[in-house]
């Protein structure tokens, strides 16, 4: 096998690996959403399919899979068809530059652990993912209705504004690094035994804030918002198109925490733990996905603590908040960087 | 391989460039010209510029177009309505300059002695590809226009601001004389509602 | 097998001249926008392959301008174009001829 080939499989294998996690993380949300925000409203929640309710990811996607599948009359068919693939595609891509272990070696070669090892990396992750929006624009637009359309609207100038500030605060991580590579950031903070939440609070606020306005979750969620908009640029999806939609969204949040955790929290190291091989390798994976699932814990917790934004308000935090704060950040860890403080 | 890749991605180019252009509803020219740029930026990496590449979508793909579409939706453009001046003239001589152009640089493009068939360019060195070189240049060799441009962006933002500005409903009312046989609407000091801070 | 660069800038020149005819054929106004969006690109190519060609950074800093003059082009324009819709209801550029006399 050539060198190429080998890492052509390889790159192959850990992206069928990392598929394989996230598309399981839609159910498992689907669950833990609905268990805990009962658990927060203080009721049972669905707890009669299997033990603790563990089986009703099923059977909603049994639900999906078998209720009617509408297309309104006056819709912008292809458009309107598109729309739910066109979500799930950059979702399922950005993790790739996400870095899930130290460096392996397989029949003497060494394999860095992320699927692609690019020089471009964290770049790359925000690229993809501001693809996102245009498959909300789509649906709303095509949709053909007043709320979809107002929500297309609010989701377009909702994610522009919130990318900004979450850009620039990822930039400022990357200063100290000198790298875009998220693997060279893990082994930075790694190196300096200190995870980067601390020396760069600010900016990990910021990018904490952002990044619920980047996957529409409460309390940004106002795309959808079902109280004014119905449910926005999704109101005429059912069946498996909504359940496109559903995925996509669980799918983003679980790769932005994927990024989050990386960039602030060490990645998948453990702090005083060094371990090699295929033992460190499981025990980077396990630990990214714990960390993971922090992350999405919160992202529950705080979608079920907190009102709705309105949208004057959800402007106004963008531009004239979190946008200075994060610029400021910026120029704060460049000039620190220059002092050789950090 | 690469060879399979360019003529791919510069058939969607060209293709998806030809509905950008010929498509009535703004809403599918804008969301062609995004296959348009994502093929650019494939086009890009190929060429050893992989950070333009990124750029490319990042900025213009992510942000630029997305603009776009919010202005269309907040406008509401509808299709073309029909010509009410000679369309025919206007496009042979569209096509004409188009066809002047692309004489102007072939000419220019063979006057640097690039020829069709050619042989290949040499091996990407490390040096064009990696983000140092970039930037090393940027920031020394190329800091004042890289300011200039800053500025220029921030004139930009304050001048969009201004520009999109609701006119204080005392001082400006729209002119109906000019609107012609358009529909009015009912209150002509309201545009596009939406709050002050969502308009720049 | 490398692509020699003439293609990529044969596909440059056609690109520039399918924007070149929506921008003098199209009367929407976002369209003309769109067509001249398309040019600046074909413009970008030609300056990433003759870096490429010369293996020389300068092409691909040019285009980092270029994006951002871009960037604040479609700002500053889309503003206008709200200006305008704001007065007249519409972006036809063939209904904008306030100066016409």
């Amino acid at each position: 096998m050539s060198a190429g080939t080998a890492d052509f499989v390889a790159s192959l294998v850990k992206y069928g690996l990392m598929f394989g996690i996230f598309i399981n993380v839609a159910p498992i949300m689907n669950w833990v959403e609905r268990r805990a925000c009962a658990y927060i409203q203080d009721r049972p929640g669905p707890n009669r399919l299997g033990p603790a309710g563990l089986f009703q990811p099923l059977a909603d996607a049994l639900k999906f899979m078998f209720k009617e599948d509408i297309t309104p009359a006056l819709a912008d068919k292809p458009l309107y068809l598109l729309a739910p693939v066109l979500a799930l595609l950059p979702a399922f891509t950005t993790f790739v530059v996400i870095p899930f272990g130290p460096d392996l070696l397989v029949n003497g070669r060494t394999v860095p652990l992320v699927v692609a090892n690019v020089a471009t990396g964290v770049l790359l992750f925000l690229a993809i993912s501001s693809l996102g929006v245009y498959s909300l624009v789509m649906a709303g637009y095509a949709s053909n209705n007043k709320f979809s359309l107002l929500g297309a609207v609010r989701a377009s100038a909702q994610l522009i504004s919130y990318e900004l500030a979450l850009t620039l605060a990822v930039l400022a991580v990357l200063i100290p690094v000198g790298s875009f590579r998220l693997g060279d950031i893990v082994a930075y903070q790694q190196a300096h035994h200190l995870w980067n939440f601390i020396p760069q609070f600010i900016g990990f606020m910021v990018f904490l804030i952002a990044s619920f306005a980047e996957t529409n979750r409460l309390p940004f969620d106002l795309p959808e918002a079902e109280s004014e908009l119905v449910a926005g640029f999704h109101t005429e999806y059912g069946a498996m198109r909504f359940a496109l939609f559903f995925q996509a969204e669980y799918t983003n949040m679980a790769a932005l925490s994927a990024l989050g955790v990386t960039l602030f929290f060490g990645g998948w190291t453990l702090p005083f733990v060094h371990l090699s091989g295929w033992l460190g390798a499981a025990v980077g994976l396990a630990t990214l996905l714990a960390k993971i699932g922090i992350c999405m814990a919160v992202f529950v917790w705080i979608r079920w603590t907190f009102p709705r934004f309105r949208y004057d308000q959800l402007m106004r935090l963008g531009w004239k908040v979190l946008l200075p704060l994060a610029i400021l950040n910026l120029i704060v860890v460049a000039a620190m960087t220059l002092a050789g403080w950090l | 391989m690469e060879t399979v890749i360019f003529f791919l991605f510069a058939a969607l180019a060209i293709g998806s460039g030809i509905v950008v252009v010929t498509h009535r509803s703004p809403i599918y020219a804008t969301l062609s010209l995004v296959l348009t740029l994502f093929s650019m930026a494939v086009l890009f990496v190929l060429l050893g510029a992989p950070f333009v590449g990124v750029l490319q979508i990042l900025v213009y793909a992510g942000a630029i177009v997305v603009l776009f579409l919010f202005v269309i939706m907040l406008l509401n453009v509808q299709k073309e309505e029909d010509a009410h001046v000679d369309r025919g003239v206007q496009l042979w001589i569209a096509i004409l300059g188009a066809l002047t152009f692309l004489g102007m640089f072939w000419l220019a493009f063979w006057r640097t002695g690039l020829r069709i068939g050619g042989p290949a360019p040499a091996p990407l060195t490390e040096d064009l590809v990696s983000l140092k070189g970039l930037a090393t240049a940027l920031f020394t060799d190329y800091l004042l226009p890289f300011e200039i441009v800053g500025l220029l962006l921030l004139v930009a933002v304050i001048g969009a601001t201004v520009a999109a500005r609701r006119p204080d409903s005392e001082t400006v009312r729209p002119d109906d004389d000019y609107v012609g046989d358009h529909v009015i609407a009912e209150d002509p000091g309201a545009g596009p509602v939406l709050p002050r801070e969502a308009r720049s | 097998m490398s692509v020699p660069i003439s293609w990529y800038l044969l596909l440059s020149a056609v690109l520039f001249a399918i924007g070149a005819i929506g921008a003098l054929t199209r009367r929407n106004g976002i369209s003309i926008f769109l067509s001249v969006e398309l040019m600046l690109n074909a413009g970008n190519l030609t300056l990433i392959a003759y870096a490429r060609q010369w293996n020389d950074h300068t092409g691909q800093l040019i285009v980092f301008f270029v994006m951002a003059v871009a960037a604040a082009e479609a700002a500053v324009g889309l503003a206008l174009f709200i200006a305008i819709f704001r007065q007249r209801r519409t972006i036809d550029v063939n209904r904008l001829n306030l100066l016409q006399g």
